[in-house]
């Protein structure tokens, strides 16, 4: 048994977040470990998004930190935390409307690729061998999420099921060890829930570790290794999906909201 | 100490005038997103209106007082006018263009008025009719005038009744409201529309009042005098934080002094080596400087951009 | 790129191309002032291309613009000219030029460029003016710039013994001054198009790109938003720098009047009135704003004679008055720009809003 603990991939210590006199979150401790999917529910302001803002770098936590492969995050450096190998998705599909969908995924290729402007200025033949691995990435992408028909269309073009995608390929393109998901499944069907199930179980085979925002209790249920309940921004649980279903707790957060 | 004192005197009267401009700046701005380029040149002809009324009324024998209320009414009313005029004929066609569109709109507007009024009033300077007695006063060393008085409380007044007009009022309510969100606002049942020219309108007045101070100030004017003008003023309301009413009044005064402080000083400060000529560099260091610290102005809110 | 060019795509260049070395004799037949408003227009379609990589592709409002062109103009004037006595080639000056101009972006870029949109305008704009400030005034204690009456006996361009300035017999034909440079403005005008080309479409450009459609998103796919913001920055200043430096070598005379706030305006006006982020926009847009003022000047006089039989208003303000029609009036109908890129037309309607929020 000892020789299958899996390994942390993340870990947040502690950490809070207010804005003004709400306390977004407040000293949330958790941990996620390599190649799970580790869901995170809780009700509406409950402070799930605070956590992907403070962890992806977009806000600074008030007070503790994230531990990310080992080693510590650094605080206000988005960039750094997609570098890393943290991608995410947004809870409002934040895409670039007016770049196709293609162009969309290249730039999610942007901190796995080094031309510089003088190599755009010279167009060498390393540039060019760059630009067209970056393409043929985006595109392998693209048909990963089973969109690679819409490749020429603009993002804001596409329909709400295909954006979703989209933003998952743009967020895959960088690579990252970890993919936040921000309520992938708000707003969709049964089908294309299951078609998003299907995507996340593959994109977890091919071995990126999950972290799953969604108010779907079924869907997180059935498909995370482990759930984690925030509630006014405190963590009230964390454990595996049928220890979490029957805890008291959780019912009462859930039906209180 | 005296110089101190001196300065600040000088540096209240200016930053008032500066305040009421940024006033009507911080206003359009706050409720559409517009940098009003134009409204420099409103602040001019606010001024050579009130030359060519009040001059040529107190030439035909009317008492001063008289003739410099007569001036400064039709200057306001054509202020108005043409700021209502502005916003309906050359910015509301264009309120779903892309960002610089209006901008750019705004600079042309403000070419043709500039040419426009120098058509009309000439290329040379023109004397400002004295429409308040040149009484002097002194007290702790400082010397001042009773111009520099009536302008200070006057635009403190006004600002006082600006105050009042946004948070005791509906039309207040109303544009703060849109400031906040348009689209809420609209479906509360708010006229944008009105409100974006109200926000004009009383911007032009408080624009063309400054004007007849700047006027009365100076004693002179120019069809160029409201460029400058409007770009200090311009960077009091981002000084402040632009938006905000109170920081454009704040940021009007601030700016004042510190430009009034700067000129007394360089020379001192840099041994010599910089001279007053640098004054109108003051206003942008100063800008540059704060901005760096407090990237949304003094008194600006922070816009926390929600992820 | 890779493919061999489509007959017809060959037989349109090449007639570009007899019409771009064509175009100073014909604009000599009307004089050389014609030929100088010509190379003027050259020159502000390099100065607009350096600007719509700040503005039109990082879309970083810049309002001091000409603040890098003035920098790359001194630079060139105190380097090549009596007032100090130095007398360097161009390859020495041009680069100078060039990195002061970048410099100087990157140190009003580094601590500005977090700031919101317009604040960003403001500021530069306030930069633009304290450079024009100090050039004005930096003539006492020490006589650096020579303040208001500005240097003078600047030396043109030359490379080895060819000098741009004089005419010169070249396979017959007499070539002025201002025809030489024509010709060597054309060819800097290509080289900053072929940059603004690479750009737009490489990795850089996307995350320009990217960054004008969402910053945050931008952020989030690992974009150093900061570092490339600076980069636009300092890429448009040094083209600013080098733009400054052969205008002062052309004109052989720099003065603080010529980099006023009213430049910046004016290229900003180019780079949007043409078509903010298309390259052919805003080269037609740089074109006509650098024109219609000249042919203004020889046209409003003239016309008012023919109409009125005499002067009815000065001349030089009813140019100005119609030109500043012209701007709001373009605006009006054509909001994109005279001629925008298929996505920016697109993008009518969206940008505002957001502004709003
Ligand atoms: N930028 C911000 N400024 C002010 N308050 C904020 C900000 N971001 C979040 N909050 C507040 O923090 C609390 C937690 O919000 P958060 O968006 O994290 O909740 P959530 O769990 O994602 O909810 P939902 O399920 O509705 O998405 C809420 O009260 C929210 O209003
Ligand atoms: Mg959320």
């Amino acid at each position: 048994m000892s020789a299958n603990v899996p390994t942390t991939l993340l870990e947040a210590k502690a950490v809070a977040k207010h804005f003004g006199g709400v306390k977004a979150l407040r000293d949330v401790s958790l941990t996620i470990r390599r190649g799970e999917i580790y869901g995170l529910i809780g009700p509406n302001g409950a402070g799930k998004t605070t956590f992907f803002n403070c962890m992806t770098g977009l806000y600074v936590p008030d007070g503790g930190g994230f531990v990310f492969d080992g080693v510590p995050l650094v605080a206000d450096a988005p960039h750094q935390a997609a570098e890393r190998g943290i991608a995410r998705t947004f809870q409002n599909i934040r895409l670039f409307g007016n770049m196709t969908a293609l162009e969309n995924v290249m730039v999610g290729r942007h901190v796995r690729t080094r031309a510089g402007v003088l190599g755009a200025m010279l167009n060498n033949a390393a540039t060019r061998a760059e630009e067209a691995a970056i393409r043929q990435r985006a595109m392998d992408l693209l048909h990963y999420v089973r969109i690679e028909d819409r490749a020429d269309d603009l993002a804001k073009n596409l329909s709400y099921g295909d954006q979703r995608r989209l933003e998952i390929a743009r967020a895959l393109a960088s690579e990252p060890k970890l993919l936040c998901l921000d309520e992938p499944a708000a707003g969709m069907n049964a089908t294309e829930t299951a078609e998003l199930r299907e995507l996340i179980e593959g994109i977890r085979r091919d071995g990126t570790t999950i972290l799953l925002i969604e108010h779907d209790v079924k869907l997180v249920m059935g498909l995370c290794d482990r759930v984690a309940v925030l509630d006014y921004g405190a963590l009230v649980i964390e454990d595996v999906p049928a220890v979490v279903q029957k805890d008291q707790r959780v019912i009462e957060a859930y039906l209180g909201a | 100490m005296d110089i101190f004192l001196q300065q600040i005197v000088n540096g209240l009267v200016q930053g008032s005038i500066y305040a009421l401009v940024a006033l009507g700046y911080t206003m359009v701005y706050g409720i559409m997103g517009l940098i009003n380029f134009a409204h420099g040149e409103v602040v001019m002809i606010g001024t050579l209106v009130t030359i060519t009324v009040a001059g040529s009324l107190i030439k035909a024998g009317m008492p001063v007082a008289l003739a410099a209320l007569a001036g400064l009414s039709v200057s306001l009313l054509l202020c108005m006018a043409l700021g209502w005029g502005l916003e309906r004929i050359a910015y509301r066609p264009l309120r779903n263009a892309p960002r610089l569109t209006p901008l750019i709109t705004a600079i042309g507007m403000s070419i043709v008025l500039q040419n426009l009024a120098m058509m009309i009033w000439g290329r040379n300077y023109l004397t400002f009719p004295a429409l308040l007695p040149k009484v002097n006063f002194e007290l702790a060393g400082a010397h001042f005038t009773f111009i520099q008085v009536v302008i200070v409380l006057l635009s403190g007044a006004t600002m006082a009744g600006l105050l009042g007009l946004i948070y005791r009022t509906k039309l207040g309510m109303a544009m703060r409201a849109t400031a906040q969100n348009p689209a809420v606002a609209s479906l509360m049942g708010v006229n944008i529309n009105r409100v974006i020219a109200a926000a004009f309108v009383i911007g032009s007045a408080l624009g063309a009042l400054a004007g007849v101070m700047v006027g009365t100030y100076y004693e002179i004017a120019h069809y160029q005098m409201g460029f400058m003008l409007g770009l200090k003023a311009f960077t009091a309301a981002v000084l402040g934080g632009i938006g905000n009413l109170a920081g454009a009044m704040l940021g009007g005064v601030l700016l004042g002094i510190i430009e009034a402080l700067g000129a007394g000083y360089i020379g001192d400060l840099t041994g010599g080596f910089l001279g007053s000529h640098y004054q109108d560099i003051f206003a942008f260091i100063v800008l540059i400087v704060v901005l760096m610290f407090k990237p949304s102005g003094l008194f600006g809110e922070k816009t926390g951009d929600r992820a | 790129m890779n493919k061999w060019l489509s007959p017809r795509s060959a037989f349109g260049i090449t007639l570009i191309v007899v019409a771009l070395l064509g175009l100073p004799f014909v604009a000599a037949m009307g004089g050389q002032a014609w030929v100088r408003i010509l190379d003027f227009a050259i020159l502000y379609v390099f100065l607009a291309l350096g600007l719509n990589i700040v503005v039109g592709f990082a879309g970083l409002l810049d309002l001091g613009y000409i603040a890098f062109y003035a920098v790359g103009a001194y630079a060139w004037a105190l380097l090549a000219s009596p007032h100090f006595g130095l007398h360097l080639p161009i390859w020495v000056i041009l680069p100078i030029g060039a990195g002061l101009a970048c410099i100087a972006g990157v140190l009003l870029g580094s601590p500005t460029l977090k700031l919101r949109g317009d604040y960003l305008a403001i500021v530069t704009l306030g930069f633009g003016e304290i450079v024009r400030i100090f050039m004005n005034n930096l003539n006492a204690p020490v006589n650096i710039t020579n303040g208001p009456q500005g240097i003078t006996l600047i030396d043109p361009v030359a490379f080895g013994g060819f000098k741009f300035s004089g005419t010169t017999q070249v396979f017959g034909y007499a070539l002025t001054g201002p025809m030489k440079y024509y010709y060597l403005l054309v060819a800097l005008a290509i080289l900053v198009i072929i940059i603004n080309l690479r750009l737009q479409h490489s990795r850089i450009g996307r995350a320009w790109q990217a960054i004008r459609e969402d910053e945050i998103a931008a952020k989030a796919v690992g974009i150093n938003t900061r570092n490339i913001k600076l980069l636009a920055f300092a890429m448009g200043a040094s083209f600013g720098g080098i733009a400054g430096g052969v205008f002062a070598a052309m004109q052989g005379f720099v003065s603080p009047e010529s980099f006023s706030l009213m430049e910046s305006i004016m290229i900003l006006a180019m780079v949007v009135l043409g078509g903010m982020g298309h390259i052919p926009g805003v080269i037609l847009g740089a074109v006509l704003l650098s024109i219609l003022p000249e042919a203004l000047r020889y046209g409003v006089g003239p016309a008012q004679m023919a109409l009125f039989g005499k002067q009815l208003v000065d001349p030089e303000s009813l140019r100005m008055l119609v030109f500043g029609l012209a701007l709001v009036l373009v605006m009006r109908f054509k909001p994109a720009g005279l001629w925008p890129s298929p996505e920016r037309k697109r993008e009518l309607g969206e940008k505002r809003m957001e502004v709003a929020k």
